[in-house]
C-alpha cells in the first residue's frame, strides 16, 4: 500500500507542475501587455513599470518566480481589482465556495445512490423506468437551464424561496443554489448506482447467498453494497470536476460571492493573473481531490494495488 | 473491408429499435426547421423594432416566438441559435473523433510501454478542469469561432481514446490483421486500412454521445457570454439572454431551454439507443 500511495502521490506532482505550465504559458501567448490599455507613458516609465512586475525578465524566469510565488500561495496582483492580491481574492471567496460545493456534493450521493439501489432493486419496474427518464433528463439538460428555470418557479411564481444570495436568510438562500448543482450529478450517480448493483445483484455469489436462503435486505447490506460502490468512487473525480464547473454557472445566476463569480468576472475583464490564479487553484483541487480518491480506491480495493 | 459495409449492420439493427427511430427523426426535424424557417419568417435575425420589445408568442405579424428586448424576433433567434449551436457541436466532434481515434488506435495497436504511457496520460487528463482551460484561451485570444471548436474537440477525445483502445486490442487478435501483417503491411497500413474501417460502429455511436457534451460546452460558454458573439446567437446565449427579462418575459428563457433540452435529450437517448443495439451483451 505504502508503495501504492507513494507512486501515485510521486504521479500527481508531474500531472501539477504541467498544468501550471500550461497555464502559465497561455496567458504570456497573449498578444499585448497587461498595461498597454492605458494611457502612454514615456519609455522609461514603462520600463519601471515592466521591471516593478518582472516583466523585463525571460519567460523561464518568470515561471520560476511564479512557481516560487505558488509555492508560498502568493498567485501575484490583480490587473483589475486594484487593492486586492488574486490570494486575497480566492482567500476571501472560498469559504462561500467550499460550502456550496459541499453541501452539493453530500446531496448528490445521498439523492443518487438512493435513487439508483431503488431504481436496481425495482428493475424494469415503473418506479426504475421513472428513475432511468428522470437520470436522463437530469444529465441532459444543463444547470445554466435549470437553475434559471427554478428561479422562475420557486422564486418568482411561488415566491418559497429567494431569487437571490442577498434576499434570504443563511439557509434559503442556500436551497436553491444546491439543489440546482447538485441535480446532474444526482443524474449520473443514480445511472451508475443502478448499473453497477444490476451488475452486482447478478453476479455468482449473490445468487450463491441468495440460495443460501438470506433475506434481499442482508445480502445488499453485506455481500453487494460494498462492490456496488466501487464505480461511484471513481466517478467522484469527474463529478468534483461537474461541480466546479457548474458552481461557475450557479455563483453567476444567483449572484453567490464565490470563486466562480470572480472567475466569470476576471474572464469577461480580461484580469489575466486572476483568471490564470483561479485556473490553477482549480486544477491543484481536482488533481489533489483525485490523488486521494485514488488512494482511497487502493485502501478499498487490494486489486489495484498490485498493477 | 471498407466503411460503407461496417456500418450496414448497425443501420438495419437501428430501424427496428423505436427510441431510435423517434429521436433521429426529431433531430432531423429540428435541423430541418432551423436550415428551412428562416427562409419563410419575414423577419431577419439581426434586425430590431424597438416599437416591439418583448412581445408575447403569436401568430399576427408572424412573431411564433414572440420578441426579446431588443424587439428582435425570437423564432429566428432560436433557429439560428439551433443552426449555429449544432454546427459547433457537429464540427467539433469530428476534431474529438480525429484526435482519439488515432490516438486509441496507435496505442491500441502499438501495445506495450507505448500504451501503458499513452493510457496513463488520458488517465491524468480525464479529470482535469479542461473547460477552465478554454475560457483561459478565450480571455487570452480573441473570441473566435475556430478556437471554440477546436477547443470543445481538445476536451472531449478522451473518451474516443479509451473506447477505440479497448476496440483495436481485440481487434488486433484477430486473422486478417494477422494476414496482413504477413504479407507485409506496414503497421501504418494495418491501422489505416485494417484497423479503422472495424471501428466505425462503435465510433458512430460514441459520436452521438460525443455531439452532446460538445453542446453543453458551446452553450455554456455562450452562456457565459464567452462563445458566439452578438448578433449572432446560440442556445446557450438566448437561454442567458432569457434570464435577464425572465419575469416579465418566461418565454424568453422557456423557448430555447426547452429547445436546448429536447435536443440533448433526443441525443442522449440517441446515442444510449445505438449503444445497446451494437452491445452484444444487451440482448433484451
Amino acid at each position: 500500500m505504502l508503495r501504492y500511495a507513494l507512486l501515485r502521490i510521486f504521479g500527481a506532482i508531474p500531472t501539477l507542475l504541467l498544468v501550471i505550465a500550461l497555464a502559465f504559458l497561455m496567458v504570456h501567448a497573449a498578444p499585448g501587455g497587461p498595461f498597454d490599455a492605458e494611457r502612454v507613458l514615456p519609455p522609461e516609465i514603462e520600463e519601471n513599470i515592466a521591471r516593478a512586475y518582472h516583466l523585463d525578465e525571460s519567460l523561464p524566469q518568470q515561471f520560476i518566480r511564479y512557481l516560487g510565488g505558488l509555492v508560498r500561495g502568493d498567485f501575484g496582483p490583480s490587473y483589475r481589482y486594484r487593492d486586492y492580491s488574486v490570494s486575497e481574492l480566492i482567500g476571501n471567496a472560498l469559504p462561500v465556495s467550499m460550502q456550496l460545493g459541499v453541501l452539493a456534493m453530500l446531496l448528490a450521493i445521498v439523492a443518487g445512490v438512493a435513487a439508483g439501489l431503488t431504481a436496481a432493486l425495482s428493475k424494469n419496474s415503473f418506479i426504475d423506468r421513472l428513475v432511468t427518464g428522470i437520470a436522463m433528463t437530469g444529465i441532459s439538460v444543463p444547470v445554466f437551464v435549470v437553475a434559471p428555470v427554478m428561479v422562475l418557479v420557486f422564486a418568482v411564481y411561488l415566491q418559497w424561496l429567494p431569487a437571490s444570495w442577498t434576499g434570504g436568510t443563511s439557509i434559503s438562500r442556500l436551497i436553491l443554489p444546491v439543489v440546482a448543482l447538485a441535480l446532474p450529478q444526482i443524474a449520473y450517480i443514480a445511472r451508475l448506482t443502478r448499473a453497477s448493483m444490476i451488475g452486482v445483484l447478478s453476479s455468482d455469489y449473490v445468487r450463491t447467498a441468495r440460495s443460501q436462503g438470506l433475506r434481499t435486505i442482508s445480502i445488499i447490506r453485506y455481500h453487494a453494497l460494498k462492490p456496488a460502490m466501487l464505480p461511484l468512487l471513481s466517478y467522484m473525480g469527474p463529478a468534483i470536476a461537474g461541480i466546479l464547473t457548474g458552481s461557475v454557472v450557479v455563483e453567476e445566476i444567483f449572484g453567490i460571492p464565490g470563486i466562480g463569480q470572480f472567475f466569470i468576472r476576471g474572464a469577461l475583464n480580461r484580469d489575466y493573473t486572476l483568471v490564470l490564479g483561479i485556473v490553477i487553484f482549480y486544477a491543484t483541487l481536482l488533481i489533489l481531490l483525485n490523488l486521494v480518491v485514488d488512494l482511497l480506491y487502493g485502501i478499498l480495493d487490494p486489486r489495484i494495488r498490485g498493477r | 473491408m471498407n466503411y460503407l459495409a461496417a456500418i450496414k449492420p448497425l443501420i438495419r439493427k437501428s430501424r427496428d429499435n423505436k427510441t431510435i427511430v423517434v429521436c433521429s427523426s426529431i433531430l432531423l426535424l429540428i435541423a430541418a426547421v432551423a436550415l428551412i424557417g428562416p427562409l419563410l419568417s419575414p423577419h431577419h435575425y439581426a434586425s430590431t423594432d424597438f416599437e416591439n420589445p418583448l412581445m408575447l408568442p403569436s401568430a399576427s405579424g408572424w412573431h411564433l416566438f414572440g420578441t426579446d428586448d431588443l424587439g428582435r424576433d425570437l423564432f429566428v433567434r432560436t433557429l439560428l441559435g439551433v443552426k449555429i449551436t449544432l454546427f459547433v457541436a457537429i464540427i467539433a466532434s469530428c476534431v474529438s473523433l480525429g484526435i482519439g481515434v488515432a490516438y486509441g488506435a496507435i496505442a491500441g495497436y502499438v501495445g506495450g510501454t507505448v500504451d501503458a504511457v499513452m493510457m496513463r496520460a488520458v488517465d491524468a487528463l480525464y479529470a482535469m478542469p479542461f473547460i477552465f482551460f478554454v475560457i483561459l484561451l478565450m480571455v487570452v485570444f480573441e473570441r473566435n469561432f475556430l478556437l471554440i471548436f477546436v477547443a470543445i474537440g481538445a476536451i472531449n477525445w478522451l473518451d474516443m481514446a479509451r473506447i477505440v483502445r479497448g476496440q483495436t486490442l481485440s481487434l488486433k487478435q484477430r486473422e486478417f490483421v494477422d494476414a496482413a501483417r504477413l504479407i507485409g503491411v506496414s503497421t501504418p497500413g494495418i491501422i489505416l486500412r485494417h484497423i479503422t474501417p472495424n471501428l466505425l460502429g462503435v465510433v458512430v455511436v460514441y459520436m452521438t454521445l460525443t455531439i452532446p457534451q460538445a453542446i453543453l460546452v458551446e452553450s455554456f460558454l455562450s452562456f457565459l457570454g464567452l462563445g458566439v458573439q452578438e448578433p449572432q446567437t446560440s442556445l446557450g446565449a438566448l437561454v442567458n439572454g432569457g434570464v435577464s427579462n425572465m419575469e416579465g418575459a418566461p418565454w424568453l428563457l422557456l423557448i430555447p431551454s426547452i429547445v436546448l433540452a429536447v435536443i440533448l435529450l433526443c441525443f442522449n437517448f440517441l446515442g444510449d439507443g445505438l449503444r445497446d443495439v451494437t452491445d452484444p451483451k444487451k440482448k433484451t
